[in-house]
């Protein structure tokens, strides 16, 4: 707090004055937080979604925002990625507004955002993941397209690439949007409900590659409103309702006082209170 | 006074009592249209009445209204099917399949202009007059029919009031009720072809989208049940008929039809701006008032935060180091908490600035701002969806 | 040269490479139209630009100058931010929003027409239909060459079209595909969609002379939409978009000739006849839906019911 205060006031880029740089121990120049938020509050038509949210998520973690409907889960991911003009506060990527770090953030939206009867094969739309490396007007090329079809293989659907998308089923449909986020190449991903309406198969070839990208060192944020698998699938937790209720290691975060606070005085937990010491 | 004056007009009298009916019937169905997310069918709708209005001449061999409004209501409800068809057994999402209804109809409507000026001879005086509207050839007779059709649709509306309502908010739970929703519809669909229909006289097909929607979407501000929307539906589609009737029958040159619209088309502004709950300026205040209350909340709560950094719940933060903390001057916001016996000054130093200290009921309140939000989940419900 | 002169010379072909132009001008852009579901926008476009047209009609006195396009593309670009504003206030839906706006700026418009320029040969008929047969009448000289003035204009739309969709492609097939990914990567969706819909508006007026409102809504949206139930590339959609443009403006000027009737209004309802078309022998048309309705389904994915959730 004291920190945000100071940066405020010297008139200086804040995150790097503030708990961004102050916590980076480890020598070098890369901040601390992969994603830092910072008094994060958003509103439609003056109700509030999001109230005061800081939310610190270390890099080279698999990190679970969780909470019930309506708590302004997707609405804080369209606020890191701009599509959503904060009330206050402010975001930053690895130490930086987000605007200068794009290249390395890859975004993927839930499955039913997009209308999957548009025109185009499952390669194409794992290329537009390279769009932004290509810039205003350029066209991607054979290279861009190779590229593609690589990362279709890593998600296994190498031999769909000349699908037409509406052919391909819910499951084939995430693996696509995932394949053009790794095609990014990026050190965050950004996730919203990557798990929505897939099949068993999917999960879990989606389960190991999350695991796969925080083996490279890289950072991953994802809306995910499963309660049952959240301590499984990911190391990192940040429970949100409208407010930030707990962040940190899902040993420590996903705890039933926690839950309840989260998700109102009613909510069924199995299995919970052996996950973790009550802190 | 001179407006009144030509109220006794005859001809004037005539539009303006037929520029009523229209409206209100529009009114009428248009609500329906609206809530159903329908308000351009009723595009589709006049713009494929045009083929109708000619091959209701080219039948008839006269300019009689009744061939004429039987054929625009003929096409207006194949342009529908071929909406309906297009949506429901293709890829072609609704728009577009509007959009080509739309246009495949009225460009055959033109061909069949042409078609009926080069081959009917004088007879088709005035066919052209069903673009914009030709307030001035509306005759008594007319009226007739017009009350004849608009009433016949309000009194089949009244009958199935429970059945278009239900259909109307929730289809699916009106089929689970075993209700014959797809008549419903079908009917529905017709009623709004109808109310279309005797409007093209008056206002034209281009404009005559407009009476659908606009009177509908006015109501649609004030009203919180169906019933009222459609009753001021109606009162709104009257009174732009009669007002927009009289305006241009007193200044020389102004179509009938366009003027309506605007009046329509003010009343909705109007609506939009001044409706109490709905209405724009009320959403202002609304926003501005819960900007400020959320202004004060997080002073409040962050000079709680700093007094239990300090282990001191009576720890005095400096004005000046809150302005610089939120990034702008917080002097207003705090004394109007200190008017809501939240904060109070505390006295330092007198060089210094104003020093401000939570009251036990302004700690009261921002232990309970930042209560985790389950514990009072009642309170919010509303602000989290 | 004389030959082509002598080409030109002859008024059918003059109407239909104007017809032709139209189309492959408005069908470009109207892929991405009826792509974003936003088709509608066309129609409220074609009307409301009547105002520009009358407003630089008012100021310059005259009927064609280079702000008659300025004042058509900003009463389009009025159209559609006013019907933005109505949709983000959330009092009424989208739909209702376009039909709310256009009726008023083109009642706006008749008026102006009725109280200013009552006898100027600013017809609100010749709007709505178009006189496409007089487009020979009126001839520019271009180098050595007479070429009908309507030709000309549409040409340069055109070409603008056709630079915008080229070079924009990427952009703009992404901006239509997913909005929030254009916005992530730095995109500007919002712009692209602002200049697709400026680019509508300049060509509706280019449109105006030749076949008139309505019909060109025709041009915008039905080749785009037959092409979409043939073809699953955007880049086909858009040349059989084309295709469908010309070949209408073709079979549309001679059925107009045979029987006597509205040239603009023929070649609109020809893109009808390739609606059909689509439908019957398109793989997304409705006899292929029919047909693989029959056909056994290939094995089915294994989906597993999305697992618990929240409370």
């Amino acid at each position: 707090m004291a920190g945000r205060a100071l940066g405020m006031g010297g008139g200086m880029e804040p995150a790097l004055m503030g708990d961004g740089r102050a916590a980076g121990s480890n020598g070098s120049h890369e901040p601390a937080f992969a994603l830092h938020v910072e008094d994060l509050t958003a509103t439609y038509s003056g109700d509030a979604v999001l109230w005061d949210v800081d939310l610190n998520v270390p890099p080279g973690v698999l990190a679970a925002i969780v909470g019930p409907n309506g708590a302004g889960k997707s609405t804080l991911l369209k606020c890191v990625i701009g599509a959503m003009r904060p009330a206050a506060g402010h975001v930053y990527v690895f130490g930086h507004p987000y605007r200068r770090q794009r290249h390395r953030v890859a975004y993927v939206p839930q499955r039913t955002s997009v209308d999957w009867d548009f025109p185009t094969t499952a390669l194409d739309v794992v290329t537009m993941g390279l769009y932004g490396r290509l810039g205003w007007f350029r066209a991607p090329r054979r290279g861009e397209s190779d590229e593609a079809l690589q990362a279709l293989a890593l998600v296994g659907m190498d031999a769909y690439a000349e699908r037409q998308i509406s052919q391909l089923s819910g499951g084939q449909q995430q693996r696509v949007f995932l394949a053009r986020a790794l095609v990014q190449d990026a050190d965050l991903y950004l996730m919203d409900e990557p798990f929505a309406g897939v099949d068993a198969t999917t999960e879990r070839a989606i389960v190991d590659l999350l695991k796969d990208l925080r083996a490279r060192g890289k950072t991953v944020v994802a809306v995910h409103h499963d309660l049952q698998t959240v301590a499984t699938y990911f190391d990192w937790l940040a429970l949100l309702n409208v407010r930030l209720i707990a962040q940190g290691p899902v040993t420590e975060v996903y705890t039933p006082e926690h839950l309840r606070a989260a998700y109102g005085p009613r909510v069924v937990l199995l299995g919970v209170g052996g996950h973790a010491p009550e802190s | 006074m001179e407006i009144l004056a030509l109220f006794g007009d005859f001809t004037v009298r005539t539009v303006a009592i037929g520029a009523a009916l229209v409206g209100a019937v529009a009114g009428v169905l248009g609500s329906f249209a609206l809530l159903r997310q329908q308000s351009l069918l009723g595009d589709t709708l006049s713009h494929a009445a045009l083929p109708g209005i000619c091959l209701g001449f080219l039948i008839a061999g006269s300019r009689r209204l009744e061939p004429i409004l039987a054929g625009a209501l003929v096409t207006g409800a194949a342009a529908a099917l071929l909406v309906l068809l297009l949506t429901r057994t293709t890829r072609i999402k609704s728009d577009a399949a509007l959009g080509v209804s739309l246009s495949l109809f009225f460009a055959f409507g033109t061909v069949l202009l042409t078609y009926v000026q080069r081959h009917a001879g004088a007879a088709q005086a005035g066919l052209d007059a069903f673009l914009f509207g030709q307030a001035a050839a509306l005759v008594p007779r007319d009226l007739v029919v017009l009350a004849v059709v608009g009433g016949g649709s309000l009194l089949v509306v009244a009958l199935g009031w429970k059945e278009l309502k239900i259909t109307t908010f929730d289809a699916d739970f009106a089929r689970s009720l075993g209700r014959p929703v797809v008549l419903i519809e079908f009917l529905l669909t017709v009623l709004i072809a109808l109310a279309v229909v005797i409007g093209l006289q008056l206002v034209g097909v281009i404009l005559m989208v407009a009476l659908v929607i606009a009177p509908a979407a006015a109501a649609r501000q004030w009203a919180r049940r169906l019933e009222g929307m459609v009753v001021l539906a109606a009162v709104f589609g009257a009174t732009s008929g009669v007002v927009g009737a009289l305006v241009s029958a007193s200044i020389r040159g102004l179509s009938t039809g366009p003027v309506i619209v605007l009046v329509a088309s003010a009343i909705v502004v109007a609506s939009l701006l001044l409706a109490p709950e709905r209405g724009a300026l009320w959403q202002l205040a609304h926003a501005f008032a819960q900007r400020r209350s959320l202004r004060a909340h997080r002073v409040l709560v962050d000079l709680y935060r700093l007094a239990q950094d300090h282990d001191d719940l009576d720890y005095a933060s400096e004005q000046g180091m809150l302005d610089t903390y939120f990034g702008r001057r917080t002097g207003h916001v705090l004394r109007r908490l200190e008017r809501r016996g939240l904060v109070s000054r505390a006295h330092h130093m007198p060089e210094e600035g104003t020093h401000w200290v939570l009251t036990v009921d302004g700690r009261q309140q921002a232990r309970e701002l930042i209560r985790p939000f389950g514990e009072r989940d009642t309170t919010l419900d509303g602000a989290t969806q | 040269m004389t030959g082509l002169q002598g080409w030109l010379d002859q008024p059918g072909v003059t109407i239909v490479l104007v017809g032709a132009l139209v189309g492959v001008a408005a069908s470009l852009l109207g892929a991405f139209l009826v792509l974003r579901r936003e088709s509608m926008l066309s129609d409220a476009i074609s009307h409301s630009v009547l105002i520009g047209i009358v407003l630089a009609y008012l100021i310059t006195g005259a009927l064609d100058t280079p702000l008659h396009v300025v004042g058509a593309a900003l009463a389009g670009l009025l159209t559609v931010w006013l019907t933005d504003v109505l949709v983000r206030s959330r009092r009424v839906k989208s739909d209702a929003a376009i039909g709310l706006v256009f009726p008023a700026l083109f009642a706006v418009a008749v008026l102006l027409i009725n109280v200013y320029a009552r006898d100027v040969h600013l017809d609100t008929d010749a709007v709505l239909l178009g006189e496409i047969g007089f487009a020979w009448l009126d001839v520019v000289r271009v180098g050595p060459l007479e070429v009908a003035r309507s030709l000309v204009t549409m040409l340069v739309i055109t070409l603008v079209n056709l630079a915008f969709v080229v070079f924009l492609y990427k952009e703009l097939k992404l901006a239509t595909f997913d909005g929030m990914l254009a916005t992530a990567l730095g995109f500007r969706p919002g712009l692209v969609g602002y200049a697709l819909l400026a680019l509508v508006s300049v060509t509706a007026v280019g449109a105006f002379d030749a076949v008139g409102a309505i019909l060109f809504v025709a041009f915008v949206i039905v080749p785009p939409t037959a092409a979409y139930l043939v073809t699953d590339r955007l880049w086909r959609m858009l040349v059989l978009g084309c295709v469908v443009a010309v070949g209408s403006s073709i079979g549309g000027y001679a059925l107009a000739v045979a029987y006597d009737v509205s040239i603009g209004g023929a070649m609109a309802s020809a893109t009808g006849a390739f609606l059909l078309l689509a439908l019957i022998v398109g793989k997304h048309g409705i006899v292929a839906r029919a047909l693989r309705r029959r056909a056994p389904r290939p094995p089915p994915v294994v989906h597993v019911p999305e697992a618990g959730g929240a409370p």
